[in-house]
C-alpha cells in the first residue's frame, strides 16, 4: 500500500524522547530519529520498500495517545511528543521477539546466518536471553528446487521484506504469502516449487533483503552468509533520478 | 422511473393488494430455508392453483420473522396470524381455514414479548414483503427516501440528517456514521466509493445476513444515499460468498433497481447516477476489517494495513472511500423518510436508534430480534428470549462475537449500549448474542473463541499471528489439566500484550473473551489450574499430571 | 545488590551437561589461567570434571548444559532443582533446547529407527530399550521443566561470558538480563 502523497513541504517540530528535533511533513517518525540517531528498533522496516508496519517492533508511545503507533508509517506532526524507549515498550519489543523465536525452528548454532542475522542481533541488543512462551516446533520445509538459491521455512519470519522487493523493485512477484494465522507460508508463483517459478529472474534480491538465514545461497556453511543491501536506496535513488 | 412515478407504482401496487382476500407469507430466509420452507411456498402455491383461489390469495417469499427456532414460519394477512413449524402437508388445512378460525395446532402467538417488545426500523419489512419483489419494497414506502434525499436536499442536508439522527456504525466499532460520511464529503477528489460491508463473520450472527435475503433493497436504498451525501458514484457490496441466498437476492435486487431507475444512470431522471456491484469473499473474518476488506476487493491478499490514513481519505483504489456495515445502510432510508430527530428520539442519548441481535446459545427463544437501545440485557434474555431452557442457572451472555465479552449475572439490569458494554469489558458489536448456563466452562468458552481468532488470524503482525496461538496452548494447557500458575501469569502478560500491539481490530480485541472471563470467573480458571477441576464439568482434564510436578 | 543470600568463601559448584555435545564445558575450561584463581573460590561438588556419582546436597550454584531429552534428563534436573540455590542454563541447548530440538517436529519412534534400523549398514537392527533412558517426545528447555536462575546464551557461551557470569554468582548477584550474549 503506498502511503498518502503529501508534497514535502511545511516543516514540523516536535520532540523525540525528550529531544527537540524537526522534520518535513510527509516524513516519518522512524525517519526522523534515524536523522537525530535515535535508535528504534525494526525489523519488517527496510529502506528503499514500502512500509507495512508488520513486525510492530518500531511501536512508539506518543503523549495524549492511548494507542501505540508503528514509527515506520506514522507521520510527524506539530507539537508531537514521541517516547521510544519506555519500559512498556521494551517488555512488547522483547515479547515480539520471543513469539518469533517460539514461532518456527531459529537453530542459531547451524544457520547460514549466524552472526549476520537482524532477529538474532535484536534479541541480543533488547535482552532476550531466553524465551518464556512455549515453543511451537512446527515441521517446515527447506526448498532447494532453485539453482543458486534456497529457502529454509523453519527461519522465515513473514517480514514479506522478499515479497515487497520482488515486486516493488524487480517487478517479477515471484513470491507471495499464501494461508492465515501461523500457517501463513511465504510462497514462490502460485505455491510451486521456487526452482520450477516461470516469474523468477534469479536476481537474488529477495535472499539479500532477508532479514534471518530463510533466504540463503546455496554452498554457505554456517556463519558464511552475510547480505548486501546497499543496492536498495541506490535503486531508488536512481530511479528517483529519472522521473 | 420519477418521483412521481414511484408513488404512481406504490399506489397501484396496494391498490392490486387490496383486491386480495389473503396473503400468505412465507418465510424463504436462510433458517426456514434450511426446514424445507421451499417445499411449503410450493406446496401452498400448488394448493391455491387447486383450489381456483389464485385472484384472491398471493403466496409470498417473504423474509424473516424472528423465530428462527421455530420455522419454518408463515404470516397470513390480513388476520394476522403467524403459524409455526408449518409442513407442506399443512397447506391445505390453512388454505381451506382463511376467513375462519385459525388452524389452532400451528398457531405461533405474537402477543408474546419475544413480539411486544421488539421496535422494528431495520426489519420493518422482514416477512412483509415478498424479498424478491420491487414493487412490494416500494408499496412499504421504498425508494421514497431517495426520492426525497435527491429532489429535495442537497447532499450537506442529507449528512446533517444522519449527523443528528444519532446514528452510529453498526458493524462493531460505534463511529458515528454522520461524522464518517462528512469526513468523505469533505475528503478532495472526484473519485469516491461506497462499500458496503456485509462479510459477517462473527460465530453465531446472522443479522446482516437477514437483512440481505429479507430486504435486499433496504441497503441498496441506503448506499445510494449515501453515495448522494458524499458524492459518490460507484459502490460495491463485499458479502461473503458463504451467503448464496444472500448474493441471490442482492444481484436480482440490484438488476430490478436498474431496470426500475432507481439505481445506475441518471436515477429517478436526476443527474445523479450510482452503479452497485457484488464482490464476494472468500471466508476470511479478517476481511470485515475495513482495510483489508479494501484490499480484498482490489484483488490483493486480504490483510489489514496500519490506520491512518483512514479509508474516508484513503480507501479504494486511494480513493476517499465510505465504508459501512449493511444494518447501518439498513438505518438510513428510515432516517431520510422520519428525519434525524425522529431517530434520535429511539433508543438512548448516545445510543440512538435500535439495533438487530442473534439471539443464540441457552435461551428459549432463539433467532433474529430488533431492539430500541438501552434495553436491559435482562429483558432481552428474560423477556424477549423467553429464559433458559430447562430451569437451568444463566451464567453469562458473550456479545461481540470473539472480539466481544462475557456479562456476568450482576449486570443483567445495565443497558445495553455503546458506552456499558464498553464498561463491563465486552463491546456491541455487529450483534451477537450467545447466551450462557451453568453446563458451560468459561474457560472453554475463552478457549473457543480464541480458536476462532488464531485461525482467522491473516498473519501479517506478529503479536496476533503468534500471540494468539500461544494464548491458545495456554488455555488449552488449562482445559486439560496441564497448566500451571505460571501458565496463567504468561497468558495475562499475552493478553496485554497482543492488545496493545496488534496492528488491526481482530489482534487488538482477540484477547477480550479471555480477559473478561478471567475479571469475572477466575475462580473457574483457578479451579482448573490448582484443584483440576472443571467446575461445569465440561473440560476432561485427560492431562493433569497424577503427582504435583517441582 | 540484589536479594541472593551472600555465599560463603568457597561456594559449592556442581555442572552436567543433559542432553548437549559438551562444548559448553569445553568454553568453560576456555578460561584457561583465570581457573586459577576461581579454584580458590569455588569448590567443584559434581561435574563431568570430578568423579561425584550422585548429586550432592546444598548445591551453591550449578551449570547446566544441554536440554531435558530423556525420562533421566528429567529426573535429574528435578533433583538439582531441589538441591541447588542458583541454577544457571548453560548454553543455548539448556535455554532453547537449540540442536537437539531439531527432532522435535518429528516422532520419536521414526526418529529412533532411522538412527537404528535404517541408516548405515547395521549388523543387528535393533531399538534399544534395556538399560538407557527412554526418550521424550520433545526435548525441553531447561525453564520449561524447572525454574531456572540465570541464562546463559551461546553455542558456546564464550569464556569471557562464562567469567563474567560466575563472577556474578559469587558476589551473590543474579545478571538476569544483564546477561547480553546473543543465540548460536
Amino acid at each position: 500500500m503506498t502511503p498518502v502523497p503529501i508534497p514535502a513541504g511545511r516543516v514540523k517540530t516536535l520532540k523525540i524522547d525528550g529531544r527537540d528535533v524537526s522534520g518535513y511533513e510527509n516524513q516519518t517518525i522512524l525517519e526522523i530519529a534515524r536523522e537525530n540517531n535515535i535508535h528504534i528498533p525494526t525489523l519488517c522496516n527496510l529502506e528503499g520498500l514500502d512500509d507495512i508496519g508488520a513486525c510492530r517492533l518500531c511501536l512508539v508511545e506518543i503523549k495524549g495517545l492511548a494507542r501505540l503507533l508503528p514509527a515506520c508509517v506514522t507521520r510527524v506532526q506539530e507539537g508531537m511528543e514521541v517516547l521510544t524507549d519506555t519500559e512498556r515498550l521494551r517488555r512488547h519489543r522483547r515479547m515480539v521477539i520471543e513469539l518469533l523465536l517460539s514461532e518456527r525452528n531459529h537453530v542459531c548454532a547451524v544457520c547460514v546466518s549466524n552472526g549476520h542475522c537482524e532477529l538474532q542481533s535484536l534479541a541480543q541488543t533488547l535482552g532476550v536471553n531466553h524465551v518464556h512462551v512455549p515453543y511451537r516446533y512446527p515441521r517446515m520445509a527447506v526448498d532447494a528446487t532453485h539453482g543458486r538459491f534456497g529457502v529454509d521455512h523453519n527461519r522465515c519470519i513473514l517480514c514479506t521484506r522478499c515479497v515487497r522487493v520482488c515486486d516493488q523493485i524487480e517487478g517479477a512477484h515471484t513470491w507471495d504469502v499464501a494461508g492465515r494465522g501461523v500457517e501463513a507460508m511465504i510462497i514462490s508463483d502460485l505455491k510451486q516449487d521456487w526452482g520450477a517459478s516461470a516469474t523468477c529472474t534469479s536476481c537474488g534480491k529477495c535472499v539479500q533483503v532477508c532479514p534471518t538465514g530463510a533466504l540463503f545461497v546455496k554452498g554457505k556453511a554456517v556463519g558464511e552468509m552475510t547480505k548486501q543491501r546497499e543496492f536498495l536506496p541506490y535503486l531508488t535513488l536512481m530511479r528517483e533520478g529519472e522521473k | 422511473m420519477t418521483p412521481e412515478e414511484l408513488h404512481e407504482l406504490a399506489q397501484a401496487h396496494l391498490e392490486a393488494d387490496k383486491k386480495l382476500s389473503h396473503c400468505l407469507f412465507v418465510c424463504g430466509a436462510a433458517a426456514c430455508l434450511a426446514a424445507r420452507s421451499d417445499a411449503v411456498i410450493e406446496a401452498f402455491q400448488a394448493a391455491v392453483k387447486a383450489r381456483g383461489l389464485e385472484e384472491s390469495v398471493a403466496v409470498k417469499n417473504a423474509g424473516c420473522m424472528g423465530l428462527c427456532a421455530l420455522g419454518p414460519l408463515v404470516r397470513v394477512e390480513p388476520a394476522g396470524v403467524l403459524y409455526q413449524q408449518v409442513t407442506p402437508e399443512d397447506a391445505g388445512a390453512i388454505l381451506d381455514g382463511l376467513g375462519g378460525p385459525p388452524v389452532e395446532r400451528l398457531v405461533c402467538p405474537t402477543d408474546v414479548p419475544f413480539y411486544q417488545r421488539q421496535f422494528n426500523i431495520v426489519l420493518e419489512n422482514s416477512g412483509h414483503i415478498d424479498s424478491e419483489s420491487l414493487d412490494d419494497y416500494v408499496a412499504r414506502g421504498g425508494y421514497a427516501a431517495l426520492a426525497k434525499a435527491l429532489t429535495a436536499m442537497t447532499p450537506g442536508q442529507v449528512v446533517d440528517e444522519v449527523t443528528t439522527s444519532g446514528l452510529r456504525g453498526r458493524g462493531g466499532g460505534g463511529y458515528r456514521t454522520g461524522l464518517k460520511w462528512s469526513t468523505v464529503a469533505k475528503a478532495p477528489g472526484q473519485k469516491k466509493y461506497v462499500i458496503c460491508n456485509a462479510d459477517e463473520g462473527d460465530p453465531g450472527a446472522f443479522m446482516d445476513r437477514s437483512v440481505l435475503e429479507s430486504d435486499p433493497h433496504r441497503v441498496l436504498e441506503g448506499m445510494a444515499i449515501a453515495a448522494y451525501a458524499v458524492g459518490a458514484n460507484e459502490g460495491y457490496i463485499y458479502v461473503r460468498a458463504e451467503y448464496p441466498l444472500a448474493i441471490k437476492r442482492l444481484a436480482d435486487a440490484i438488476r430490478k433497481a436498474q431496470r426500475a431507475g432507481v439505481l445506475g444512470n441518471a436515477i429517478m431522471g436526476t443527474t445523479f447516477s450510482f452503479q452497485v456491484d457484488l464482490r464476494l469473499g472468500a471466508g476470511a473474518f479478517v476481511c470485515g476489517e475495513e482495510t483489508a476488506l479494501i484490499s480484498s476487493i482490489e484483488g490483493k491478499r486480504g490483510t489489514p494495513r496500519p490506520r491512518p490514513p483512514y479509508p474516508a481519505e484513503f480507501g479504494l483504489w486511494g480513493r476517499p472511500t465510505l465504508i459501512n456495515n449493511v444494518e447501518t445502510f439498513a438505518n438510513v432510508p428510515a432516517i431520510v423518510r422520519n428525519g434525524g430527530h425522529w431517530f434520535a428520539s429511539i433508543g438512548t442519548e448516545k445510543s440512538a436508534g435500535t439495533k438487530v441481535f442473534a439471539l443464540a446459545g441457552r435461551v428459549v427463544n432463539t433467532g433474529l430480534i430488533e431492539v430500541p437501545m438501552g434495553i436491559t440485557l435482562r429483558e432481552i434474555i428474560y423477556d424477549i428470549g423467553g429464559g433458559i431452557p430447562e430451569g437451568r442457572k444463566f451464567k453469562a451472555v458473550q456479545t461481540g462475537g470473539p472480539s466481544g465479552g462475557c456479562i456476568p449475572q450482576q449486570y443483567l439490569d445495565m443497558p445495553v449500549d455503546y458506552e456499558s458494554l464498553a464498561q463491563v469489558g465486552s463491546i456491541m458489536g455487529s450483534g451477537g448474542m450467545i447466551v450462557m448456563d451453568e453446563t458451560s466452562c468459561m474457560v472453554d468458552v475463552a478457549r473457543f473463541f480464541m480458536d476462532f481468532c488464531r485461525t482467522e488470524s491473516c498473519g501479517r503482525c506478529v503479536p496476533c499471528r503468534v500471540g494468539t496461538t500461544h494464548m491458545h496452548t495456554l488455555l488449552t494447557r488449562i482445559t486439560d489439566g496441564s497448566a500451571t500458575l505460571d501458565d496463567l501469569a504468561l497468558l495475562e502478560e499475552l493478553c496485554e500484550m497482543v492488545k496493545q500491539t496488534s496492528l488491526c481490530g481482530l489482534g487488538q480485541t482477540a484477547p477480550n473473551p479471555v480477559i473478561s472471563t478471567l475479571r469475572y470467573f477466575r475462580d473457574e480458571y483457578l479451579a482448573h489450574i490448582v484443584e483440576k477441576r472443571c467446575p461445569a464439568g465440561v473440560c476432561r482434564m485427560t492431562r493433569a499430571p497424577k503427582e504435583v510436578a517441582v | 545488590m540484589s536479594d541472593t543470600p551472600r555465599m560463603p568463601a568457597r561456594i559449592r559448584m556442581g555442572t552436567i551437561w543433559l542432553e548437549g555435545c559438551s562444548g559448553c564445558h569445553m568454553s568453560f575450561l576456555d578460561m584457561d589461567e583465570r581457573l586459577i584463581d576461581l579454584a580458590d573460590k569455588i569448590e567443584i561438588v559434581f561435574s563431568p570434571y570430578v568423579d561425584a556419582k550422585a548429586i550432592p546436597d546444598n548445591v551453591d550454584v550449578f551449570l547446566v548444559e544441554g536440554g531435558i531429552g530423556s525420562d533421566h534428563d528429567m529426573e535429574v534436573i528435578r533433583e538439582i532443582r531441589r538441591k541447588t540455590r542458583v541454577l544457571v542454563a548453560f548454553g543455548d541447548c539448556a535455554v532453547t533446547a537449540n540442536v537437539p530440538s531439531m527432532r522435535n517436529g518429528l516422532d520419536v519412534g521414526a526418529v529412533l529407527r532411522y538412527g537404528y534400523e535404517e541408516t548405515g549398514q547395521p549388523i543387528q537392527p535393533q531399538i534399544p530399550t534395556q538399560g538407557i533412558p527412554a526418550l521424550l517426545p520433545q526435548v525441553l528447555p531447561v525453564h520449561e521443566v524447572v525454574p531456572v536462575d540465570v541464562y546463559m546464551p551461546g553455542c558456546p557461551p564464550s569464556a569471557d561470558l562464562i567469567h563474567f557470569v560466575v563472577g556474578e554468582v559469587l558476589e551473590g548477584r543474579l545478571p538476569g538480563r544483564g546477561v547480553r550474549a546473543r543465540f548460536g
